[in-house]
């Protein structure tokens, strides 16, 4: 179940991942409050292109619109994404994956033992026998923090960019000062879930690409050729 | 190995089946109570259907946020031009004493209503955000006369369910279902910011829906039509913008 909602999630993500870069193109200016358009100071610029003529950029050429698709196909992947983060949830408090997996031992959280484990990383030491079966306590406090805050800011704040939405429960936008501050904080948080997939993709590729999506996609860890 | 894996094929299987026909039980009960979009079909209708159908449950009757007098934005973004053909310019040299708004369809007495007419209606002024699908916004305060009063007038027939409305742009129309169109702040807007409505907003009269986004506050509106189907007007998704790939519901 761990490992079908990953892959959900992660077809879910580019998804989400490509069509918000189409979605942002069309007004790439953001803004912190309530409102904000081009007539108003932006609290910062993407030096990039605009798919809108609207939007005063610096380019002299305006990209192919692909908004009307890009939402639809956002909105759709947000509710698989919702829907399988749920389950998910929903399974690991049930079997205790969150718990045995993910929460760290107590003595793996004070400074020393966190220290000898940032210092393994960096010296990019090959994970032992023991790591190929178990998080060790960085990724599982990096996970924890994916699941339990970043994936539900970004749900939040989207939803908070919702007028309707909004209207029914508009403490889900005045938490964030603004319909405009929610969608700088989406992008920021969308931005932080870019950085951790492409370390993500990093990690696994020195711990053994083939051995570690093998065990990302069958649950054998198979540290070694000659058990496998 | 086998056992684990039996009991989990017979789980699965069972979760199956109940999702499968729980998903048909749910179909009906979502069409019955009007929680099926035109725009259901294609490959992402589902996406769309859940989120038409959850945001009409969760906020049939929902008030969307009215902002203190200080919040108003200073600079309110008019996207677009206004028309520039000379049916337009001549209605506007005549400061739109000539404009027509025609109700008809599924109404007991069709009518058609000028700007002064609509004027003399209890109005309502509200400070609301519209937000456009590109992602920027503004705060104004609007005034017009709310269109249940106008649909009032004019008797909307019990098996209405929809309020098609057009523009003098041809190819921006657009609908909304009973719950938007008797909203109480749903508004055929004459004013704005204390002013008449600018031509650049949509002036002489745009409809205001403030709990969807920018596309569905067509300008310079000139008919609604009331109806039971919306399988009759342009290619039966209901609204100009399905038909350029965006969804017809623009409340997210």
């Amino acid at each position: 179940m761990v490992r079908v909602t990953h892959w959900i999630t992660t077809l879910c993500f580019f998804a989400l991942l490509i069509t918000g870069i189409e979605i942002v193109i069309s007004h790439p200016r953001f803004y912190w409050g309530e409102a904000g358009n081009v007539l108003t100071p932006a609290l910062f610029e993407l030096p990039i292109p605009a798919s809108r003529p609207t939007v005063p950029t610096g380019y002299g050429f305006v990209l192919p619109d692909q908004n009307g698709w890009s939402r639809y196909l956002h909105f759709q992947a947000a509710w698989i994404a919702v829907s399988t983060g749920l389950l998910y949830a929903v399974y690991g408090l049930f079997t205790r994956h969150f718990r045995k997996n993910l929460l760290p031992a107590a003595g793996d959280l004070s400074g020393r033992a966190l220290w000898s484990e940032i210092a393994s990383h960096l010296r990019f030491k090959p994970p032992g026998e023991a790591e190929a079966r178990s998080y060790n306590v960085l990724q599982r406090l990096t996970y924890l923090f994916v699941i339990f805050v970043a994936f539900p800011l970004a749900i939040w704040t989207g939803l908070a960019m919702s007028p309707a939405i909004a209207s029914a429960f508009p403490a889900t936008v005045t938490v964030f000062g603004g319909q405009q501050s929610a969608r700088t904080i989406h992008f920021f948080v969308s931005v932080f879930l870019l950085l951790f997939l492409l370390v993500h993709i990093a990690m696994v590729w020195l711990a053994g690409f083939r051995n570690r999506m093998r065990a990302m996609i069958t649950g054998r860890a198979g540290a070694h050729k000659e058990h496998a | 190995m086998s056992n684990l894996s039996r009991r989990k094929l017979i789980t699965t299987g069972l979760a199956a089946t109940a999702g499968a026909s729980g998903l048909a039980v749910a179909a009906r009960l979502a069409h019955r109570y009007g929680l099926i979009p035109p725009d259901h079909g294609g490959i992402y209708g589902a996406g769309e259907t859940l989120t038409y159908g959850f945001q009409r449950l969760l906020t049939r009757h929902s008030m969307a946020r009215e902002f203190p007098r200080s919040q108003i934005s200073k600079t309110p973004f008019p996207n677009g031009d206004p028309p520039q053909d000379e049916a337009f310019k001549r209605l506007q040299a005549r400061g739109f004493a000539d404009w027509r708004l025609a109700v008809d369809g599924m109404v007991a007495r069709p009518a058609s209503f000028s700007l002064a007419e609509l004027k003399s209606y209890p109005s309502r002024s509200q400070i609301t955000h519209l937000a456009c699908e590109e992602g920027w916004s503004f705060i104004a305060e609007w005034t017009g006369v709310p269109l249940f009063h106008v649909l009032d007038a004019v008797g909307v027939l019990p098996q209405a369910r929809y309020v098609v409305y057009f523009s003098i742009q041809r190819d921006w129309w657009d609908s909304v279902d009973m719950a938007d169109a008797l909203h109480p702040q749903t508004l055929v807007t004459y004013g704005m910011n204390g002013n008449e409505l600018p031509v650049g907003h949509g002036g002489p009269m745009r409809l205001r829906i403030p709990r969807q986004l920018g596309y569905k506050n067509v300008k310079y509106i000139t008919r609604l039509t009331v109806t039971d189907s919306l399988k009759g007007f342009g290619k039966g998704l209901g609204s100009a913008s399905p038909e350029g790939g965006y969804a017809w519901y623009a409340g997210i």
